[in-house]
């Protein structure tokens, strides 16, 4: 979905042949159907490598990304995106791209925050923020749900957060298109949407140091580093930018899979109505079928994973999504069982960079399911369009094209 | 049935709070969301299969279930 040439644009990646040697988590084949894709690299190895991106391992099963996520010895997170090229470390979003021992304190400050605790009292804005979008357009019969639902819901929540005006949200999503899927071939992209997000946000916080709200900004801001000292403006843009870009697409991502799922599973649709005590449980197995993010590491020292010799110098595809369909770890891996009872998922990582804002997706994803399924009980998939998915290291419906109501 | 005890290791638990969600009659969590087991850990009759779906859950198999 990388569309805008520009002079730094890089060329195109041939099309991936043999997937095991040369895998390509950009190709069009994997960004529309990768599972049969993991299955293939699983069976080969549980560890791939690919020339690409300047040499890249892949782990392919639970147990091998699970070792990566554990050893920050061997594997840093300074980079989180597979890219085709590595310029020097430019702006930091602790504590994402932190490692020990600078992760903790970074993190621990951003926790608070996101209790679940503290998602139940944002609860009751999420809910209207999701009556508000379907107001306008149940009437309609249809709806691109992507674009007109599961993007605006995450936006908005972080929005109100932040204390930034909700309408404020069009922009963010810009940026993350920007640095997440245009970024990934073209560093102007990157560039432009890293610096017009760091100087929205600059001037927001100006804004705070004249007038202190009670908002997650101004706490970032009063809140204090390992030292007791005050964290660095550049610290609170950081982890700002940082909110952004891991919590809205990620998000939009999964509200929208599992509206997918739904859309052309009655079955689970009609059973989710009668039994809505069921809606967090089957939240959790669309996490695990269809989780939307990919991260990455960088290998620092040689090591071993699972028996395969990995090399500095290389990016490694963290691939939870893959990590979540090993059918070593997961009975029937590769079927959606909404009431499944065993369910160890790594949707949200494992070890100390579990996503910070897991509580706040799992209730916006909870929250948007529940009240379209109270208005809008019935829909398809509307035959005459068509659903695509997004490129790269987030997954989930751009275009969602659903029929209901009198179309249903 | 035998008594059941969960205690949360503390240097596996990175508060996913999967338990606190699954069994919150035997969960609390902390000011950063970390996972600590309710008093002893001794689970009360009639939850025992709410410790097991918590242990079950847990990502980071944090949570151990002792018989007594």
């Amino acid at each position: 979905m990388s569309d805008s040439p520009s002079a730094s644009y890089l060329p195109e990646h041939p099309p991936v042949t043999d997937w095991v040697n040369d895998f390509d988590h950009t190709d069009p084949v994997w960004t529309e159907d990768p599972f049969p894709i993991w299955e293939e690299l699983r069976a080969a190895s549980p560890v791939v490598h690919t020339e690409r991106f300047l040499g890249c391992y892949m782990p392919t099963t639970y147990q091998a990304v699970k070792e990566i996520a554990y050893d920050t010895e061997h594997f840093s997170s300074r980079r989180v995106i597979v890219r085709d090229v590595r310029p020097e470390i430019g702006a930091r979003a602790p504590p994402i791209t932190s490692d020990p021992p600078e992760h903790k304190p970074a993190k621990q400050v951003l926790l608070p925050p996101f209790t679940p605790d503290a998602m139940k009292k944002l609860e009751p804005r999420v809910r209207a923020i999701c009556n508000e979008l379907i107001d306008e357009f149940i009437n309609d019969g249809r709806c691109d749900a992507a674009a007109c639902y599961t993007k605006h819901i995450p936006v908005r929540a972080i929005a109100h957060m932040l204390g930034i005006p909700e309408k404020d949200g069009d922009l963010f999503i810009k940026w993350i298109h920007q640095i997440l899927e245009l970024g990934i071939k073209d560093e102007n992209e990157l560039m432009n949407g890293i610096r017009e997000m760091t100087g929205y946000f600059t001037a927001h916080l100006e804004q705070r140091k004249q007038q202190p709200g009670d908002d997650l900004i101004s706490q970032l801001m009063r809140a204090k580093g390992p030292g007791g000292q005050p964290l660095s403006d550049e610290h609170v843009l950081g982890s700002v930018r940082l909110l952004l870009i891991a919590g809205i697409d990620t998000t939009w991502s999964a509200i929208g899979s599992s509206l997918w799922h739904l859309a052309k599973t009655p079955v689970d649709r009609e059973r989710l109505i009668a039994e809505p005590g069921l809606i967090p449980t089957a939240i959790e197995e669309f996490l695990r079928a269809y989780s939307p993010v990919t991260m990455a590491r960088e290998v620092m020292k040689e090591t071993t994973i699972s028996g395969c010799p990995v090399k500095s110098g290389n990016m490694v595809l963290l691939s939870f999504p893959a990590a979540n369909r090993d059918p070593a770890m997961f009975p029937d891996a590769d079927k959606v069982v909404i009431d499944r009872k065993e369910n160890r998922h790594a949707a949200f990582g494992l070890g100390i960079h579990r996503c910070v804002g897991s509580n706040l997706a799992r209730m916006e994803m909870t929250v948007a399911i529940e009240e379209w399924l109270k208005r809008i009980p019935d829909f398809r998939l509307d035959p005459a369009g068509k659903v695509t998915w997004s490129e790269g290291t987030v997954r989930g419906p751009r275009q969602l094209p659903l029929l209901f109501g009198k179309n249903a | 049935m035998s008594k059941l005890k969960i205690r949360v290791d503390q240097d596996k638990c990175q508060g996913h709070a999967r338990c606190k969600s699954l069994a919150p009659e035997l969960f609390e969590l902390d000011e950063y969301g970390n996972a600590h087991e309710v008093g002893d850990g001794s689970v009360p009759a009639g939850l025992e299969d709410k410790a097991w779906l918590a242990q079950t859950n847990c990502p980071e198999i944090a949570i151990e279930v002792t018989e007594e």
